[in-house]
């Protein structure tokens, strides 16, 4: 049996909202409603749903950025959030975090060698100033840049470029697993495809796992081995990529891969008619109610489980 | 009818590296209700050509050519005439709802701006205006009161009011900037639903811009293709799309994921472009796309392709277009 790189065991994470009035209980939002995944060594799984659905408090999470309000996620059979500060430290050269924007990620004011260094000087990693720079010249070769480009600052580079640099400074601890958080998703469609091509070779080289985190559905398909589609803090559907997208069950993943816009203008695509029926939503009803064309009575009084056969869970009463 | 004509359009603008040219010699015509795409990366153009449209470039740049609304060119006007037509006769619709709506207006203010500027309604009209547009655009009064601020709106909502805002006068054409790239895909095909409809239904033409291929094949009739300021390819969306002749379309449309990927099987590679866009003032001599071209040869380097009729609604700018057999 293989032992799962990341597991994610019924993670709940509330975050508290401000008060209305004085003395009232402070309300509470609900980012995470009770995840489970398993994430194996050298794979890349998917996290798909549209902005606010809590995603990124995921990636926030299995990061060890954050602490989930309950539950547990173990990196390597180890519980993240039940060990000594000292150690969670030690681990976190393991796992490191791509994000978003190649604009606001990186320091203007530090030079390359600086940025991509910074995860060594954190560890304590006790080398000398030509060790440093020579393993920095090293991975920036590997991600596809000059390994000469160390003096230099991050406006001299394009954003392609600058995405490059925050994978180098991700791969520096020689991590087993990345968290990208939608790291293409600001960049020009040539120079994605650039940047893709490199994480799945290094993913190819390295053995890396990656947990991909994207509202782009084509890019999701492209990449990962597996997937979990998000509502509102909870899985709706999980499944390899190959099942999800050529078999969808649940109504939302259904819609999402819908609402993808064909590029072959011939396939224009109709307006959807469907009706959805009225339902008044309660705290026990399933989380897509108000937007399911399939909703019943059932889906009203109580939420799906996540259920189904090996490899593809889905929540829904109504799945066909 | 031609609605717009756009002749051999240049605009240089100041920079840090002195003056530049960022789009240049760009021509093309619109008839009324037509839908025109304009797709390309960012740094093509693709916005500089928008701005130029509606005349909101800034003071210090240099626009050359005409740009005709109905036998009038906008390019020549003074501040006040382009004024009446600005928002009247050309509205447009900005990417990024937060930054282009005003955080401390309400939003049935900022919508009857508009009609208070152009037309001669009274309050009680004007009203019943801003009712009908919000209406139409999917924010009824009765569940989205008028004085609601953006803040309290969800950013499809945001978009939609300013979609309200930019119809309000009835334009002739509709410039939709991006509209949908700070969207979920959802909300992204009710934005794109409700700019088609409205298009269908009023008339209007509407310039479409996007980098997002799927976005135009799903909304415009034609198409144009920008590469750093020129236009490298133009046609019919069908055309272009089916029949791509520049190297620098194939290679956007290599270069994107389609879905349906998973059904094959073994590893994948996406083709991509290599080399990057070039900056301003590195802009090469001759095509620009040259240097990133697989098909480039000596003459490429030298001098700027003319346009090339691949059928009558299709055009490309390349002295090696494509063959048939080099696309599979």
């Amino acid at each position: 049996m293989k032992h799962p790189l990341v597991k994610i065991e019924g993670v709940y994470k509330d975050y508290q909202l401000p008060k209305k009035y004085l003395f009232q209980k402070a309300p509470v939002f609900r980012a995470l409603h009770g995840i489970t995944l398993e994430l194996n060594k050298g794979t890349s799984f998917g996290i798909v749903g549209e902005s606010g659905c809590g995603k990124s408090t995921l990636a926030r999470i299995v990061m060890a950025l954050d602490k989930p309000t309950s539950g547990k996620v173990f990196f390597d059979g180890r519980d993240l959030f039940n060990m000594p500060a000292r150690d969670l430290r030690h681990l976190r050269r393991n796992f490191q975090m791509v994000f978003q924007d190649p604009y606001g990620s990186l320091n203007p004011r530090k030079n390359i060698l600086g940025i991509v260094a910074e995860p060594l000087d954190t560890l304590k990693e006790k080398l000398s100033f030509a060790q440093k720079k020579e393993r920095v010249g090293q991975i920036l070769a590997e991600v596809g840049l000059n390994s000469s480009d160390t003096d230099k600052f991050p406006h001299e580079f394009s954003g392609g470029q600058r995405q490059r640099i925050a994978i180098a400074r991700a791969l520096i601890t020689r991590p087993a697993l990345i968290v990208a958080d939608e790291s293409v998703s600001a960049l020009d469609v040539s120079v994605q495809a650039q940047v893709l091509n490199l994480m799945m070779d290094l993913q190819e080289k390295y053995n890396l796992t990656y947990m991909f985190i994207s509202h782009d559905l084509s890019v999701v398909e492209y990449v990962t081995d597996q997937i979990a589609v998000i509502y509102m803090g909870q899985i709706v559907e999980q499944g390899t990529t190959k099942v999800l997208f050529q078999n969808p069950i649940h109504p939302y993943t259904q819609t999402l891969l819908r609402a993808v816009p064909d590029v072959n203008p011939l396939n224009r695509k109709k307006k959807n008619k469907d009706i959805i029926p009225l339902f008044e939503k309660t705290k026990e009803s399933c989380p897509f109610l108000d937007r399911c064309t399939r909703a019943t009575k059932t889906c009203v009084k109580n939420a799906p489980e996540l259920l189904g056969e090996e490899g593809h869970l889905v929540a829904c009463f109504n799945a066909d | 009818m031609v609605l717009l004509q756009v002749q051999d359009l240049s605009v240089t603008l100041q920079t840090a590296h002195g003056p530049q040219e960022v789009i240049s010699h760009i021509n093309f015509s619109m008839n009324a209700g037509e839908k025109l795409g304009i797709v390309g990366e960012s740094g093509c153009g693709k916005s500089i050509t928008a701005l130029a449209l509606m005349s909101l470039l800034p003071p210090d740049s240099k626009i050359n050519g005409k740009v005709i609304l109905e036998g009038l060119d906008i390019a020549t006007l003074n501040s006040r005439e382009i004024c009446s037509i600005r928002g009247n006769r050309i509205g447009i619709i900005f990417q990024e709802p937060m930054t282009a709506l005003n955080p401390v207006k309400q939003i049935g203010a900022q919508v009857s701006e508009s009609i208070y500027l152009h037309t001669k309604l009274n309050q009680k009209q004007a009203l019943e205006r801003v009712i009908e547009l919000m209406d139409k655009v999917g924010l009824p009064v009765n569940r989205f009161p008028l004085n609601l601020y953006p803040h309290q709106l969800s950013g499809g909502q945001r978009q939609r009011v300013m979609i309200a805002m930019a119809i309000a006068c009835n334009p002739d054409i509709l410039i939709a900037d991006e509209p949908t790239t700070a969207l979920d895909v959802t909300v992204q095909e009710q934005i794109l639903n409700l700019i088609r409809d409205l298009a269908d239904s009023t008339g209007m033409a509407l310039v479409m811009i996007s980098h997002d291929l799927g976005v135009i094949a799903q909304t415009a009739e034609n198409v144009m293709v920008m590469y750093t300021g020129n236009v490298v390819e133009m046609g019919s969306t069908v055309d272009v799309f089916q029949n791509m002749q520049h190297p620098y379309t194939h290679g956007l449309f290599s270069a994107i994921p389609h879905v349906g990927s998973s059904a094959q099987p073994g590893k994948k590679r996406l083709t991509s472009i290599p080399g990057q866009v070039p900056e301003l003032h590195l802009r090469p001599n001759g095509c620009n796309f040259a240097n990133r071209c697989p098909r480039a040869s000596n003459i490429c380097r030298e001098k700027e392709p003319m346009a090339t009729r691949v059928s009558d609604h299709h055009q490309v700018w390349c002295y090696h277009p494509l063959n048939r057999e080099d696309k599979k």
